[in-house]
């Protein structure tokens, strides 16, 4: 093990720079790791959703079929997915150890990633307003926004823990210390897409269906 | 840092080293503190429910006092004793078992045994405020949904905290034995206390999520008005039931598997053999895990699944027995033939294996869907999980306390009144719960507050007190042995048990950094192999060089008092709007210290080669 | 670490052009994606049964989740036994999971 080695100099980078340190593997596979776990999270979730899905008691509610529109969702999905592509850019390019090309495609990913979540908050003020779909009016409801709450939240944590790693690093540029904590994040960008893929065919798609 | 310049220091700066510490053998210790804290307060409440229940219709307590110290006794031992005390041991001993310096993620490992405690201190908060859970440690919807005090909030909101932290815990330990195994250390070299602690760990990775939503929702339904398990409104009571299961069970061999590591090693060393069928268990281990996950159901056979989901769940639950089985058969052939001591540790595992077959034949008795019928909600239900939990998990524990309590704190506990507490724990353990068994048989249903006379339970449930009060009797002694050692103990020799894996090779005290040079190991029971076919000395893997040791840290104890305060604030918060002001202030604790971690760069110390060979002799 | 600055270069060269090379995959990986939701979207939109429908699109959703994994996040790469093993044991559990929710819950 090198252990007299700068982990905060941007000199000499090695190839794969997230995997070179003992902390940065670490880093790496706690990761993967926690992702199997945040697996069975969603399942939870989805499981849940499935059995109410559709479920109003005695309560009056709007049923799948009459409350989404796809127009909305397929915008929202493109837009999520093209956020993945753009992280996988900005890890090509630390890949390369090029630091500032990597932050303009992190900026990217962020801004797509916000106009997601712009439109997600719209969606549910939507549903609020013209359709009394909230998270107490019946079983559906709640099960709903737990679940897509639950993504949307993820969403805002992953903005804000990327933001927080662009500004930090702003001027230090790429280093062994840094690197795995961009790829993480990264990791965690295209998780959140993993999700929202099941999330657009079994809550809208499947919904819509009936 | 050693204990004996510790003990040169103020208590101030020790308290300060343990509050900031991420030093796994530390927070071993301050695991073993908490968790035997808990430990000791679930016992008392033991003592409460067996008092209210010597005699017929008794009024000792009162009926709802008697559903909360129900209850807690429950979440207690499970997620407040049990748990820690498996993880206490788990970082005392695993990164040694495996020839490394430290966990994967020291800060993590702190982080985890903070919330645990903040946890677990919230939820006893409730005693004070109200009135604690009185749901059952399951909390089944509807009676947790509609239980008007906050004792159900306190449950929701202090388990949520502490299983966050059991999360970090088991990833922790994954990546710990995935990536920080010393040269030649294969995993099937691994000793099996270890292998175990990996298997639980994975566990705990795929089971804890289900409780972390079980618990949101039930959170969302009491505090937010959601309507998950509310059937007026669209809800769906046995979804929490599934979910809380599907944690539930699993959660069950997190805490056996270790305890079956704890034994093999107890077993092996104290025959002085290598474990008999040493890939077996290893492959019974990892099978119990995976069908482990498959049986969640059948705590719910009386629910109303129907026959096809009953017969499934049926079969698969009595297809643990097969792995268990050859468990059970590898520990006797290990002893067969073996040089047998019988000291405090060999005692407790050979009083394990009878015990715990017992608990695994009624296991089977029970997971017969049609004859559960009869047993379920009866004591014989409590009879069999405590001969499997007690027998097994609280044996191990009670066994590793002995057996590595050279290894925690360098001195060996009293033979003598380990022995005393053996005896008096163990035959107090099956006259509390022996007698248990045809209780639940004749008809008396668990969870209820008296048994009235005339119906053949008096003299069960005065037998059963009697026992309870002698293991009682038996933690006492554990616990004056404990102190006695503590004062009067001289310290022993670095390897006292005569053992044969990596952790009986290092020197007593243990340094901070665990191994000088990392080992190379040569094959199963590493010490052992070089004290029969070497100078019984472990070879090193590399030259003396700079040590690199993470730094301690105080974010760690913030982050968890942060939640805590937020856990108050939520909990109060549909009664004054004060609940927002604690929300706002503990949420700007946890994530400002989360950002101050994020924004500072820790990249730790060095401990340098000069420093290491000045310290030298002793040391290989 | 490789200090030698001459073979250093080399190397550089060949990772940047094995990268390139990579992310070529990647796009092709992203334009599919895309394609498989405009798939399911229109499947949804159009005239066809719900027994056919919901089949196609969850498979879709399948494979869509397999590119992610295997190239946006290089779980076709070497060093990822470890993360695979756990991903489909999370699977396993999340499989487990919903389909005793959507099964045995009284619906």
């Amino acid at each position: 093990m090198s252990t007299h080695e700068d982990v905060l100099s941007s000199e000499n980078l090695p190839h794969e720079p997230e995997k070179a340190t003992l902390e940065g593997k670490n880093k790496f596979l706690g990761f993967w790791f926690f992702l199997g776990g945040e697996t069975v999270l969603f399942a939870s979730l989805f499981g849940t959703y499935l059995a109410l899905r559709n479920s109003f008691g005695n309560a009056e509610g709007t049923p799948t079929q009459e409350l989404f529109g796809l127009e909305l969702v397929f915008i929202m999905t493109v837009i999520l997915l093209t956020s993945s592509l753009t992280s996988v850019y900005a890890m090509y390019h630390m890949k390369n150890h090029d630091f500032k090309k990597m932050m303009v495609w992190l900026a990217i990913t962020v801004i797509l990633g916000a106009s997601f979540l712009g439109l997600e908050v719209y969606e549910f003020n939507h549903y609020v307003h013209e359709y009394g779909h909230t998270f107490t009016s019946h079983a559906f409801g709640s099960a709903f926004y737990a679940l897509v709450g639950f993504h949307g939240a993820h969403v805002a944590f992953g903005l804000c823990w990327i933001l927080a790693l662009m500004f930090r690093n702003a001027k230090r540029g790429l280093n062994l210390y840094n690197a795995p904590k961009f790829y993480i994040a990264s990791l965690y960008w295209h998780f959140i897409d993993v999700v929202w893929v099941f999330i657009f065919t079994v809550v809208y798609l499947m919904g819509k269906v009936g | 840092m050693s204990t004996a310049t510790l003990e040169k220091r103020g208590f101030g700066a020790t308290l300060w080293d343990y509050l900031t510490t991420v030093d796994h053998k530390k927070i071993a210790i301050l695991y073993l503190l908490g968790g035997a804290f808990f430990f000791l307060l679930g016992g008392l409440e033991a003592m409460l429910i067996r008092l209210q229940l010597m005699v017929p219709d008794n009024e000792l307590i009162g009926a709802q006092f008697y559903n909360e110290v129900m209850t807690m006794h429950g979440t207690t031992m499970i997620f407040l004793a049990a748990m820690p005390l498996i993880f206490a041991f788990m970082n005392a001993v695993v990164p040694l078992q495996i020839g490394a310096r430290d966990v994967a993620f020291p800060f993590l490992n702190s982080l985890g045994f903070w919330l645990f405690l903040f946890g677990g201190v919230l939820l006893n908060c409730s005693w004070f405020l109200g009135g604690a859970p009185d749901a059952g440690w399951t909390g089944y919807a509807p009676l947790s949904i509609w239980s008007p005090t906050h004792g159900v909030d306190f449950y929701a909101v202090g388990l949520q905290i502490s299983g966050f932290g059991t999360l970090m815990g088991g990833i922790n330990f994954i990546v710990t034995i995935v990536n920080m195994r010393a040269p030649g250390m294969t995993y099937m070299r691994m000793p099996l206390f270890t292998w175990t602690a990996f298997v639980a760990s994975i566990l705990i990775l795929f089971a804890f999520p289900a409780l972390t939503i079980g618990l949101f929702l039930m959170t969302f339904d009491r505090l937010f008005g959601a309507n998950f398990f509310v059937p007026d409104m669209g809800g769906n009571e046995i979804i929490w039931e599934h979910i809380f299961w599907i944690f539930g069970h699993p959660e069950v061999y997190i805490l056996v598997l270790p305890a079956f590591g704890i034994f093999s090693e107890i077993i092996s060393t104290f025959s002085k053999k290598r474990l008999f069928g040493y890939s077996s268990m290893v492959f019974a281990t990892v099978l119990i895990a995976f069908l482990g996950f498959m049986v969640w159901a059948h705590h719910m056979f009386t629910v109303g699944m129907g026959p096809i989901a009953n017969s499934i769940f049926a079969i698969a639950t009595m297809a643990i027995a097969v792995p268990t089985g050859i468990k059970i058969f590898n520990w006797l052939l290990t002893m067969w033939g073996g040089n047998i001591r019988m000291t405090t540790p060999m005692l407790w595992a050979a009083g394990f294996i009878p015990t715990f077959t017992i608990g695994g034949m009624t296991g089977v008795m029970v997971a017969v869907a049609a004859a559960d019928f009869q047993y379920h909600d009866t004591y014989f239900v409590v009879a069999h999980f405590h001969y499997v939990i007690v027998g097994g998990v609280v044996f191990g524990l009670i066994a590793a306390t002995h057996y590595w309590w050279p290894i925690m704190f360098g001195k060996v506990l009293d033979e003598k009144l380990g022995k005393w507490t053996f005896w008096t724990f163990f035959i107090g353990f099956h006259l509390t719960f022996f007698i248990q068994h045809f209780l639940g048989l004749i008809g008396m249903p668990r969870r209820y507050w008296k048994f009235l006379p005339g119906q053949d339970l008096e003299t069960g449930n005065f037998i059963s007190t009697i026992g309870a009060l002698l293991m009682a009797v038996g933690t006492i002694i554990l616990l004056y042995n404990v102190i006695k050692t503590t004062v009067k103990g001289e310290m022993c020799s670095q390897d006292p048990w005569d053992g044969r894996t990596l952790e009986w090779s290092i020197p007593n005290p243990t340094p901070h950094y665990n191994f000088k040079q990392l080992p190379l190991v040569r094959g199963l029971d590493p010490v052992w192999i070089e004290k029969t076919q070497g100078n019984g000395k472990v070879i090193p893997a590399e030259p003396v060089n700079d040590i690199h040791m993470p730094n301690n840290s105080f974010l760690p104890f913030m982050i968890s008092l942060g939640l805590f305060i937020a856990g108050f604030g939520f909990i109060y918060r549909p009664d004054t709007s004060f609940g927002y002001v604690l929300i706002a202030i503990g949420l700007i604790i946890t994530f400002g210290s989360m950002l101050i971690r994020s924004l500072k760069d820790d990249t730790g110390h060095h401990i340098h080669k000069e420093d290491l060979e000045k310290e030298g002799a002793g040391v290989e | 670490m490789a200090k030698d600055t001459n073979s250093n270069q080399y190397q550089d060269q060949f990772y940047k052009q094995k990268h390139k090379e990579e992310m070529k995959y990647q796009v092709i990986t992203f334009a599919m994606m895309i394609a498989f939701t405009i798939i399911a979207f229109g499947l949804v939109a159009g005239p066809f049964s719900k027994l056919f429908v919901v089949p196609v699109i969850l498979v879709l959703a399948g494979v869509q989740v397999l590119f992610q994994l295997y190239y946006f996040m290089h779980m076709n790469q070497k060093g990822h036994e470890m993360p695979a093993i756990m991903i489909y044991s999370g699977i396993f559990a999340a499989v487990l999971t919903i389909l005793a929710l959507t099964t045995i819950t009284w619906i």
